[in-house]
């Protein structure tokens, strides 16, 4: 598993430091570059995990989808690019403390949970589970996102169509 | 593939490394080959002779131009952001790379035979299009930026009815491995996808149809996925000068020309393997008859690159036979009518395979 653990590192490190630029980078455009390498990188891990499906789909959903529509916003909004981004540090002591609680409760759980652990083998592939699982047993829950989503789309189109009469 | 080359190199990392480095040699030798014969089949288009001084009718000609903008002077314009600049051609290329990962070249010749290929393909593709769009904002240019957004907007909506076309070949085949898909399309050419696949009786005879017309809207889309004319609208030299890559010159512009051609190999293979019986022969394998085992896979690759190639080729037919559709047209001809076109014939075809 020399290899794997390798992979694994790269993978995380490059999540981590693209992530930290995301916060970090005054430019917009380059934070939201940033942001492409932190979807990657989780794609990744998640493939890495033996989630193959899940991987792709984070790829197509935020690379293809999400991240280009951001993009766009950016490039279309006039001057966007040579506006600072506001990032003072107010509040530094406060937040140092919130943070630090909220990692040591995490480290708590993570370390004092009885976790239970599958067998180490990785499926072929999640594909045919996945959709047995999303079609079979949560199907009704399935359509009513499906239906959810169409909702969302007629009301995009809606706010966004261009009504002659209001002219 | 992974388990021959460990054997044979002792090493994993190695091997892996190879692994991945196979298709780079075939994409640079592909591009190689591919812009010369664009240029000679637009001249024989045009009745003129094209390349004729590099080498016997100009052959080594892209090898000349290759080692002219190897030693170009490397310029980034003044107001340009330099990183993005930079990045944004590897981004590019990255994209369209990362899709050969998964497209099996012949039985033994694939990068990864994961399950979920055609998923892959389709997502990774989506890398090409924030490339595009970084190297037009990077630029500082408005031509560039230009070029850029159409060319976002044009992927973007023409992904729709390529998505559809290839949802109703997973769902006819059953399966998202490319590897499965081909080799359901074995023995003999009546076995393609596009003339019905492996089904029997009168379903494959009402598939056909319907399979012609997935396989055309899917190089219909493909073509503008990959900003070939008639959809060339994001480097249209008369209105743009020359799109997202005006501000480039070197190797970085080379970088540009190396992911257009791939992606346009890249698309075409995804159709060879879809519809064309992916690698496997027409008509039966020599080696089968002759009982050489060797000989199998070559041929299987003779077969795809023959398949591929001689779809690139009528991508560069249409470049230089049709013209150019007005930006009104081209989301016209997608959302009006490759997209309904597309879903009414992924129900049909559904129904069908009910049957």
């Amino acid at each position: 598993m020399e290899l794997y653990d390798i992979i694994f590192y790269l993978v995380a490190l490059m999540v981590v430091v693209s992530a930290a630029i995301v916060v970090g980078s005054k430019n917009i455009v380059r934070a939201a570059y940033s942001l492409l390498f932190t979807f990657l990188g989780v794609a990744g891990i998640y493939i890495l995990l033996g989630a193959d499906f899940i991987g792709v789909t984070q790829l197509m959903v935020y690379v293809g989808g999400i991240l280009i529509l951001l993009l766009f916003g950016i490039m279309l909004t006039n001057k966007v690019y040579s506006v600072d981004i506001r990032r003072e540090n107010a509040y530094i002591i406060p937040s140092i403390v919130i943070v630090g609680i909220f990692a040591a409760f995490l480290i708590f759980v993570m370390t004092e949970t009885n976790w239970v652990t599958a067998d180490p083998t990785f499926p072929n592939t999640t594909v045919f589970e996945l959709g047995k699982t999303l079609l079979v047993h949560y199907s009704i829950i399935f359509e009513i996102l499906a239906i959810v989503l169409l909702i969302a789309l007629i009301g995009a189109a809606t706010l966004a169509r261009n009504d002659n009469k209001e002219r | 593939m992974y388990d021959l080359l460990t054997n044979l190199l002792g090493n994993q990392i190695v091997a892996y490394v190879i692994a991945a480095s196979l298709p780079l040699i075939f994409v640079l030798t592909f591009v190689l080959f591919a812009v010369l014969a664009e240029r000679k089949v637009s001249a024989h288009m045009q009745d003129r002779l094209g390349p004729m001084r590099v080498g016997w009718h100009g052959i080594i000609q892209t090898l000349a131009d290759m080692l002219k903008l190897l030693q170009k002077e490397d310029i980034v314009p003044e107001g340009a952001d330099k990183t993005l600049f930079n990045l944004a051609p590897l981004l590019t290329f990255l994209g369209t790379y990362a899709a050969f990962a998964a497209i099996p070249f012949a039985g033994i010749y694939v990068g990864s035979s994961t399950a979920i290929g055609i998923y892959y393909v389709t997502a990774v593709s989506g890398l090409v299009v924030a490339g595009l769009l970084l190297a037009g904002w990077a630029s500082d240019n408005k031509y560039s930026l230009y070029g850029a957004m159409r060319t976002a907007a044009q992927i973007v909506s023409y992904e729709i009815p390529t998505a559809i076309a290839i949802l109703t070949m997973v769902m006819v085949s059953g399966t998202l491995s490319l590897m499965k898909i081909s080799d359901m399309q074995t023995a003999h050419f009546w076995n393609w996808w596009i003339l019905g696949g492996p089904e029997t009786g009168i379903v494959k005879f009402l598939l056909i149809p319907f399979m012609i017309i997935t396989f055309l809207i899917y190089y219909i889309s493909s073509l503008a996925e990959v900003n070939r004319t008639p959809f060339d609208l994001p480097e249209a030299e008369s209105e743009l000068v020359s799109g997202y890559h005006t501000e480039y010159s070197g190797m970085k512009f080379a970088f540009f020309f190396l992911a257009e051609y791939a992606n346009m190999f890249a698309v075409s293979a995804i159709a060879v393997t879809l519809f064309l019986g992916g690698f496997h022969s027409p008509i039966g394998y020599l080696g089968h008859s002759l009982g050489i085992d060797w000989l199998v896979p070559v041929e299987q690759f003779f077969w795809f690159t023959f398949k591929g190639t001689a779809l690139v080729f009528v991508q560069m037919w249409l470049r230089w036979t049709l013209p150019r559709v007005r930006v009104d047209q081209l989301m016209v001809i997608c959302w009006k009518y490759l997209i309904p076109y597309a879903v009414v014939n992924l129900i049909i075809v559904g129904i069908i395979t009910l049957l």
